[in-house]
């Protein structure tokens, strides 16, 4: 795999979402333009409906409907992974079924899926079917999903809401360990301040309304300095003027 | 020691459902019998009489080969209604133009009755066999547009965008995100049309063919011979049950295995 040498550039320059129902045409999103280092953690904050999902969506290719241009920088088609804010597993496949099917037929990285497992606490569960086990569970498998592909970019839209906070807490220390071990480039949308912080290299905090960047601030924590709640405190503080 | 004295106790009144099933069969049967000595009339025959018959008619062969015609008619059609309404269903659920100016001729052909189309179809194609298979297969072809169409509207776009997003590709999205969404709809359809067909595929013979249990019943009723009748209804009943059982229910069993 040849080294990631370009930025990530996105540029979204109007989203607008039509008339539906009763509800009025509104701007989304407008104006939206930042690159994005190689390898590093960035987090996208502000309020709810501020247009942050839309984004991810249209950095995924899923929504074409938009002025702009999302360029990734590689030759080809990069590899994307994402994680929802649901785990959106096929109900009718089993948690290791559901994790190898992203992987192309054919490819080694099938190879990786029991460490991985192992890795998420799931190996006992690989037979099991999704609706039998945990939400906690369910979002492990999604984590695992996007990870066996070893993605050049990996999306997260709030992937940790709906978990009791030590649950959350967990999963956050695993993505953690799974990132750091092998550093991608990470869009990570959430609305908690708190993990904000714990996670991001850096962090974009979109404005109310028609979303632009309200703020673009670097997270110089280290790994360690991470898991202090003390430190994360103060960092959130200085970000966020609160906490 | 009070489970050695509980156990036989509880295992005397543990039935289970196929004793259930016994049971409740005999006493439907013995309740014949019972009607049967009460009324003494040669059109209410008793179990035995029937079974007689059935077993007369199956060491003739006769049994055999009208059970068989029909069955291949069944088969026939079932296949070609499914495939059609299927194709019908998916693409009225998917394209939203096409849904609205058909859904008038949906319900239409729903609530055309079943006796008209057969003898529509007797009049324009001829006493053949194409006849009787396409009244029964347009018989039921609306029952199963409407339920996959419901189908392909419950779609969810949230796997869509996961299939797009991993780069599933065409195959690997059908065989693993959208058939297994159309499974339950297919097998509700498959299940309420197969006891459709069952139905409608007597009548069709009775009118128009000259084999078939259908038109062995017609036969039969125009000889007033009602231990023919019941023959031939028992053993229909039966192969249906069996088939059921053998097929329809294991099959179902095994697309439903992921549920909680």
């Amino acid at each position: 795999m040849a080294p990631l040498t370009h930025p990530l550039s996105i540029r979204i320059d109007k989203k607008i979402f039509p008339a539906v129902g009763g509800r009025e045409q509104h701007l989304v999103l407008k104006g939206i333009a930042f690159d994005v280092e190689p390898g590093s953690f960035v987090v996208i904050t502000g309020p709810s409906g501020c247009g942050k999902s839309t984004m991810l969506n249209i950095i995924a290719g899923l929504d074409e409907d938009y002025e702009g241009a999302i360029d990734f920088g590689v030759d080809g088609h990069p590899r994307v992974a994402y994680v929802f804010q649901t785990p959106r597993l096929l109900p009718w496949r089993t948690v290791y079924e559901n994790i190898a099917l992203v992987v192309p037929d054919g490819d080694p990285r099938v190879a990786n899926i029991p460490e991985l497992l192992q890795r998420v606490g799931l190996s006992s569960d690989a037979a099991a079917y999704p609706e039998m086990i945990s939400l906690g569970m369910q979002r492990r498998v999604a984590l695992a999903r996007a990870f066996v592909l070893e993605p050049e970019f990996l999306l997260m839209d709030e992937p940790f809401v709906s978990l009791d906070d030590p649950t959350a807490q967990a999963l956050r220390e695993l993505l953690v360990a799974l990132w750091s071990r092998r550093p991608t480039t990470v869009l990570f949308v959430t609305h908690d301040r708190a993990e904000s912080v714990m996670l991001a290299t850096r962090i974009l905090r979109l404005s109310e309304g028609s979303a632009s960047i309200a703020q673009d601030v670097a997270v110089p924590l280290s790994v360690a300095d991470r898991s202090s709640r003390a430190k994360v405190l103060a960092e959130q503080h200085r970000i966020f003027g609160d906490g | 020691m009070l489970q050695a004295v509980n156990a036989p106790t509880q295992q005397r009144f543990k039935l289970g459902r196929v004793g259930w099933s016994l049971i409740s069969l005999l006493a439907l049967v013995a309740l014949w019998e019972i009607a049967a000595l009460i009324a003494q009339s040669r059109y209410l025959p008793g179990p035995w009489a029937v079974v007689e018959v059935m077993i007369r008619e199956a060491e003739a062969g006769e049994l055999w080969t009208n059970i068989a015609a029909t069955l291949i008619r069944v088969a026939f059609s079932f296949v070609i209604a499914m495939f059609i309404g299927s194709a019908i269903g998916l693409a009225l659920g998917k394209f939203k133009g096409a849904d609205l100016f058909f859904d008038s001729w949906l319900i239409f052909f729903l609530n055309l009755p079943a006796l008209v189309i057969i003898v529509l179809c007797y009049i324009w194609f001829g006493l053949t066999e194409v006849a009787a298979i396409t009244a029964v297969a347009v018989n039921k072809i609306p029952n199963v547009a409407v339920t996959m169409r419901e189908g392909a509207r419950s779609l969810s776009k949230d796997l869509e965008e996961m299939a797009c997003v991993y780069r599933f590709g065409r195959w690997k999205t059908l065989r693993h995100v959208t058939v297994p969404q159309l499974a339950p709809f297919f097998a509700a359809s498959a299940r309420s049309g197969l006891a459709l067909v069952w139905k409608i595929v007597l009548v069709v013979e009775a009118f128009g063919r000259s084999n078939g249990v259908g038109h062995q019943l017609n036969i039969a009723f125009q000889l007033f011979d009602v231990p023919m009748i019941l023959a031939y209804a028992l053993a229909f009943v039966i192969v249906v049950q069996i088939i059921e059982m053998a097929i329809v229910q294991p099959l179902s069993a095994r697309a439903n295995i992921w549920r909680r």
